[in-house]
């Protein structure tokens, strides 16, 4: 009785796991085409979860996108072209690193400009506090006082 | 007193860029075909499959293709403002059955009716592609010249319908009128 429900058991066990094996992605045929397929879909965003790659996205859309991307590379187009493809389409969206263009310089450079304001900000104000606090020599009197009291301390604790 | 205003003044910036940030749809990914001219294509009807649509078809006219399929739940809210406006005649709108099964779509139609003068098959999704669809509805306005004018992501409402498609189409017939 147990060992027809083991037996069952791992039936069920292989049969599912047979059929997940199907769910996979078919493998393409021409390693170096996958390869670049997954480097190309790396660099671009899936439109429809927006947060992941194209090439980590199981969205239908992306699906059919890397297909397309596929065929293009078969066919023997370069990356900039189907990149080019791909953005006529889509836009510069699909980019996952956007380009640097008028409209971005505020992206790419505005953390740089942050920077050097906070850097003038922060010497303008060392500079400031520097003035702000007067050195005052000791006096010759207050000079002797001091190492007075340096040699006690140092008589009674030995670094 | 200005030590305390600073701060205050930079933490009302902020706010004021997150309310807007956070105003945005961050899905409505802004579409660069507009004003390029609309993606050519022939493809079968769905209908009738012997025959075939394409969009040099209505060079000419002023029409509105809009993207569905049976699977699109947005679809479906869309659907009874899309039949009114097609009775309104105001524009004649044309479907393209994305990524569908032919079956399922011309039940669809069946039970809800059938807005569009004529939709076509696109069943492996390679025209929708070449329209930039991302996601079910999507609404192209096109003018006489097979311009995109306007694109619409996700269902039309009647706001965006009597704000902007219905203007749109009026001064594009009223441009197209006057030539």
């Amino acid at each position: 009785m147990t060992r027809l429900r083991v037996a069952s058991l791992l039936l069920i066990c292989l049969i599912v796991s047979l059929a997940l094996a199907k769910d996979a992605q078919p493998l393409g045929e021409d390693p170096a085409v996958e390869q670049r397929l997954t480097r190309l879909s790396q660099q671009l965003r899936c439109l429809v979860c927006q947060n992941e790659t194209l090439a980590d996205s199981r969205a239908d859309l992306a699906e059919d996108l890397r297909g397309e991307i596929r065929e293009q590379i078969k066919a023997g187009k370069s990356d900039k072209e189907i990149i080019a493809f791909l953005t006529q389409r889509y836009g510069d969206f699909i980019l996952y690193k956007p380009r640097v263009t008028y409209t971005t310089y505020l992206l790419w450079f505005g953390p740089f400009i942050l920077l050097l304001g906070g850097l003038y900000l922060l010497f303008r104000y060392i500079k400031q506090r520097r003035e702000l606090i007067p050195e005052t020599p000791l006096s010759a009197d207050e000079r002797r006082r001091a190492e007075e009291l340096l040699a006690s301390a140092s008589g009674k604790e030995p670094a | 007193m200005i030590r305390y205003l600073i701060p205050l003044g930079i933490f009302i910036v902020i706010v004021i860029f997150l309310a807007i940030g956070l105003g945005r749809d961050p899905h409505e990914v802004p579409s660069p075909l507009i004003n390029k001219a609309a993606p050519t294509f022939r493809l079968p009807q769905l209908k009738e499959p012997s025959k075939t649509f394409s969009a040099d078809d209505m060079r000419g006219k002023v029409w509105i293709l809009n993207v569905w399929a049976s699977w699109c739940v947005s679809c479906r809210e869309e659907h009874p403002l899309l039949i009114e406006y097609a009775k309104s005649g105001a524009v004649p709108i044309y479907g393209l059955n994305w990524k569908d099964k032919r079956e399922d779509a011309l039940a669809w139609l069946g039970d809800l009716g059938d807005p569009y003068v004529l939709s076509v098959a696109d069943l492996d999704g390679r025209v929708a592609i070449d329209y930039g669809v991302y996601g079910a509805p999507e609404t192209y306005v096109i003018d006489q010249s097979g311009t995109i004018r306007f694109k619409q992501i996700g269902a039309v409402t009647s706001d965006v319908w009597s704000e902007k498609i219905l203007p749109l189409v009026q001064e594009l017939n009223r441009q197209g009128n006057s030539k």
